[in-house]
């Protein structure tokens, strides 16, 4: 490994909100996110339904200018998926905005992204988010250029891969320098979507008429085995792991796979124990045994697993 | 032919699946218009033990088709590997060798490597690309040359209607076979229990995964030693895909994600045919010659008499036909008219 390659400290990210929190428990999240030192990004708005409509495009923009006033990097995300003309006018107005940065859900947004980019170059790179399948360098390399900054790879691709699509020693140009590399470092794991909510199928409502069940599921909804082993969580049309994934004793390999910056995805219990963890171990010598401590100690929704970063399936647990 | 088959009311195009080279010949027999198939290895979605063709098997099928006017499309859908991606750059440049009437591809930088080596080869954009909007099919028609986009299963009729009429590509949607309930190319469950996905490997929930065992609750399926699903001994089983298991939610056991269903758009084939649609597939390469011969003949008949201008109905024989091959014996119209909306 080249010790040139390991970041100064790593960045930290709070990914996009998964779940629908009622409105006065979101914005208490957010408010502690303002405030906590280690967070230095934070990615914004609904990405899960275009039901949700709590908060409004302009609730997320005023919610965004707080954090910005607050010193930290906002992100707008994009719905990883979009079916209907008026997603893609939702789309398009986050994309026209030259404010914040976008993270793109999907290639609809892409292609937004790639036109708007054109039209202005000045406007903020744009991140490469974790449902648009970059799976090689070559395919990085395709849309790096159309004006990205940030790549976040997809769950499944092991830190090796990642190292090898974007390596410390040459990483792909981005339009704002080398492409940073961010991965999904903590949290429960958005690994499949559907056109089908499944929150409202278990309660036999019908997707127009799901009376909102899912503000009742905090973390999701747990979905276990016959035998009571907890497996999946159904969060509307998305489908996460039950388990959490963390990389907190991952420095190293991060580090030499060129991760600049870590993605934590929100959940309603030991969240800012877990930055606080993660920042510790990664960026202040507290030793991964007193992290993983803190950790399970922390009340989180689910158990720990780290498989995908190792080539194994995902739901293989922490060894450390 | 092309702007022939972009005509709202126009037969679309019948695309058969060839998991291998009987499957191809008894589909040409049975009227396909095309087939699809992948090569021996992991650059194709369905790739399993026994299945696919090798380079003298696809000589062969390319020649038996084109001798009888049928076309031969190669699905080369998965992810280019991180580590080596010259698998891919060789089925693209086997593809354009052999004579392909056209490459199904969902990796940007497999595109972009056909598009450099092979400008003249037809591409198509796979559902294994997730291309759900217009915005996203014109992103790839204008920059990567793509001809046909293949629509995921999530969409309603209406909007593969509003889709065709803002893309200049050609649409292919799925009219028959087993129902993926998430949008493919966009699920990592498989990768999840077992470390092989459709993405990576082309596989979900591959057989080496797969465990059963008898337990005294009855027969045990599972996959990465998940339990899936676990039968009474009068109770018929399934393979056991991960999303059509049966699972605890909220205290009840039931098909949580997906029931074992099959999709049949026979009812829908008018309404398709006038939104323009310019394929219809048949999914199932894994499925046997038996399958394939008489679903593409039940198909051949339905495309030629709802195209013929004659008022059309769906015959009782064609469903009972398709009924045999459907999975769990249960039929539906999937996305396209949305039961659960």
């Amino acid at each position: 490994m080249n010790p040139a390659a390991l970041p100064r400290r790593f960045g930290f990210t709070v990914g996009p909100l998964q779940y629908w929190w009622p409105r006065m428990q979101m914005l208490g999240f957010y408010a502690e996110m303002a405030e906590h030192p280690a967070v230095d990004t934070v990615v914004l708005g609904e990405v899960t339904c275009s039901r949700r409509n709590e908060f409004k495009f302009d609730d997320w923009l005023a919610l965004a200018r707080d954090l910005a006033g607050a010193g930290k990097t906002v992100v707008l995300a994009t719905m990883p998926l979009l079916s209907t003309e008026a997603e893609l006018r939702t789309l398009r107005r986050l994309c026209e905005q030259d404010e914040f940065a976008v993270e793109a859900g999907d290639v609809s947004a892409l292609a937004v992204l790639a036109r708007e980019h054109a039209a202005r170059p000045e406007r903020p790179a744009f991140v490469i988010g974790p449902h648009v399948n970059v799976y090689s360098r070559a395919a990085l390399a395709e849309w790096a250029p159309l004006g990205a900054g940030t790549w976040v790879p997809p769950l499944e691709l092991s830190l090796d891969a990642v190292g090898h699509i974007n390596p410390p020693g040459a990483p792909v140009p981005g339009v704002a320098g080398p492409v940073v590399t961010e991965v999904f470092a903590f949290g429960r794991m958005p690994l499949a979507f559907s056109a089908r909510c499944f929150t409202a199928r278990h309660h036999r409502l019908k997707k127009d008429e799901c009376d909102f069940r899912c503000r009742d599921d905090a973390d999701g909804l747990l979905l276990a085995t016959s035998e009571g082993e907890p497996f999946l969580v159904l969060n509307g049309i998305q489908t996460q792991s039950a388990a959490l994934q963390c990389l907190l004793d991952a420095g190293p390999a991060l580090a030499a796979a060129g991760v600049r910056r870590l993605r934590l995805s929100p959940c309603s219990r030991g969240f800012v124990q877990a930055l606080t963890a993660f920042d510790a171990v990664l960026n202040h010598g507290t030793p991964v045994g007193a992290g993983m401590e803190q950790l399970r100690a922390a009340g989180l929704p689910g158990a720990l697993v780290d498989g995908f970063a190792r080539q194994r399936p995902g739901m293989v647990e922490v060894a450390a | 032919m092309v702007a022939e088959a972009r005509r709202a009311g126009a037969a679309p195009q019948l695309v058969c699946p060839a998991g291998s080279l009987r499957a191809l010949q008894v589909a040409v027999d049975a009227g396909a218009d095309a087939v699809y198939l992948g090569l021996k290895d992991a650059t194709n979605a369905r790739n399993f033990v026994g299945l696919n063709f090798d380079d003298a098997q696809l000589r062969t099928g390319i020649r038996y088709a084109h001798t009888r006017g049928r076309q031969v499309l190669m699905a080369l859908n998965t992810y280019a590997d991180a580590h080596d991606d010259s698998a891919w750059q060789r089925a693209v440049d086997r593809a354009a060798e052999l004579g392909a009437d056209a490459l199904i591809v969902a990796d940007v930088a497999v595109m972009a490597y056909a598009r450099r080596q092979h400008p003249e080869l037809r591409l198509h954009l796979s559902v294994q690309a997730s291309a759900t909007t217009w915005e996203a099919i014109e992103f790839y028609r204008q920059r990567y040359g793509i001809r046909r986009a293949v629509l995921p299963r999530v969409l309603t009729l209406s909007q593969v209607q509003h889709t065709i009429a803002h893309t200049e590509a050609e649409i292919e949607v799925f009219g028959f076979g087993s129902l993926c309930v998430m949008v493919e190319g966009r699920c990592a469950l498989s990768a999840y229990a077992t470390g092989q996905s459709p993405n990576t490997a082309g596989m979900c929930s591959p057989p080496s995964a797969v465990r059963w065992e008898e337990s005294a609750a009855g027969v045990e399926a599972r996959l990465g030693g998940v339990l899936i699903d676990r039968y009474a001994p009068d109770e018929p089983r399934g393979y056991p895909t991960l999303c059509k298991g049966r699972f605890e939610v909220g205290g009840q056991r039931d098909y949580a994600i997906e029931e074992p269903t099959s999709l049949n758009t026979l009812a829908l084939l008018p309404q398709l045919i006038e939104a323009g649609v310019s394929a219809i597939k048949i999914e199932g390469r894994q499925r046997s010659p038996s399958y394939v011969a008489e679903v593409t003949r039940v198909w051949r008949h339905a495309i030629d008499a709802a195209a013929s201008g004659a008022r059309y109905s769906v015959q009782p024989g064609w469903n009972a036909m398709l009924g045999r091959w459907a999975e769990g014996q249960q039929q539906t119209l999937g996305a396209y008219d949305r039961p659960w909306r």
